[in-house]
């Protein structure tokens, strides 16, 4: 779990993957050694001040080289939210998060399809499956050109649409992931929909996922 | 080597939709503006480059707007050099 200065979704990635028998623990962003994890989280937040744009100043972090090198090696990747934000300033994923269409800060609770299962975090889901997951960002409008749109739909590369497209995103899209499946980001927060008393535990599929692709052994992206 | 004064003016790409800028737009006739159009918001950022001439300065600002003041997925920058 990577923490840049403003990160503050770390505590419930920690607590959703204990309560699904994982250990997670932090790693801060001036650090380089990711040696001792089976897979990274980029946590929600605002890294950094989310100044110049959200994302830009964290992929210089130090530990973002780690980050990409981890990625390289086939290790688990998933950035949530401002974590999504991250992966795409790094080039880990492509596209950007610019401002919502409607210019409203959104925190809610949205339905979300499960659209490909070639990810790390959908692997354990099922085509179709619908999740009620939180959003909870200010940039979070998927937007990318007309050829990688194409690209990522050949490839099944977008992991997660919106059924009620809340942000004004491209064709909807929630969640994609890299050529090899193993780095995924998401504006939704899996990491809030653990527990049926916080109004919804979908989210415990797809932290399942993750958590049995960091047992898998890994293969180079 | 003379400090030059750079301009980095950074617009959404075209084609990028412009949220900020289509609701200014739409406030504007309410404020009593009428015939306004083509309003577009983006970033103005100052620098100062020490540098040894004006291409140079702007060598460096066009390789420091590639690299992080835009993200080329979305925009796109004008340089002037003062």
């Amino acid at each position: 779990m990577v923490l840049f200065p403003g990160s503050n979704c770390e505590h419930d990635v920690i607590e959703s993957v204990s309560l699904l028998g994982g250990q997670a623990d932090v790693v801060w962003h001036g650090d380089t050694d990711l040696s001792a994890y089976d897979a990274v989280v980029v946590p929600g937040g605002f890294a950094h001040g989310d100044y110049l744009r959200p994302g830009a100043i964290a992929r210089f972090s130090p530990v973002m080289s780690a980050v990409a090198a981890f990625a390289a090696g086939g290790g688990p990747v998933v950035g949530i939210c401002n974590g999504f934000q991250v992966l795409t300033e790094a080039g880990l994923l492509p596209g950007a998060l610019q401002k919502n269409a409607g210019l409203k800060f959104l925190c809610t609770t949205v339905e979300c399809e499960v659209v490909s299962t070639r990810s790390v975090l959908t692997a354990g889901a099922s085509v179709g499956q619908v999740l009620r997951l939180p959003i909870n960002h200010f940039e979070g409008n998927f937007t990318c050109s007309p050829s990688t749109l194409a690209e990522l739909e050949a490839e099944e590369r977008v992991v997660l649409r919106y059924r009620d497209n809340p942000n004004g995103s491209t064709a909807s899209i929630a969640g994609v992931c890299s050529a090899a499946g193993n780095v995924v980001g998401l504006m939704p927060h899996p990491e809030r929909a653990c527990n049926a008393l916080l109004g919804s535990a979908d989210g415990q599929v797809l932290l399942r996922s993750v958590l049995s692709a960091a047992r898998t052994p890994r293969v180079p992206a | 080597m003379s400090a030059f004064s750079v301009l980095v003016e950074v617009t959404l790409r075209p084609g990028i939709a412009d949220p900020q800028g289509a609701t200014i737009e739409r406030a504007l006739p309410a404020l009593g503006f009428a015939g306004v159009r083509g309003v577009t918001v983006g970033k103005a950022i100052r620098l100062t480059i020490d540098a040894d001439s004006a291409d140079a300065a702007r060598a460096q600002a066009d390789e420091l707007c590639r690299r992080f003041l835009t993200n080329p997925v979305i925009e796109d920058a004008v340089i002037t050099v003062g």
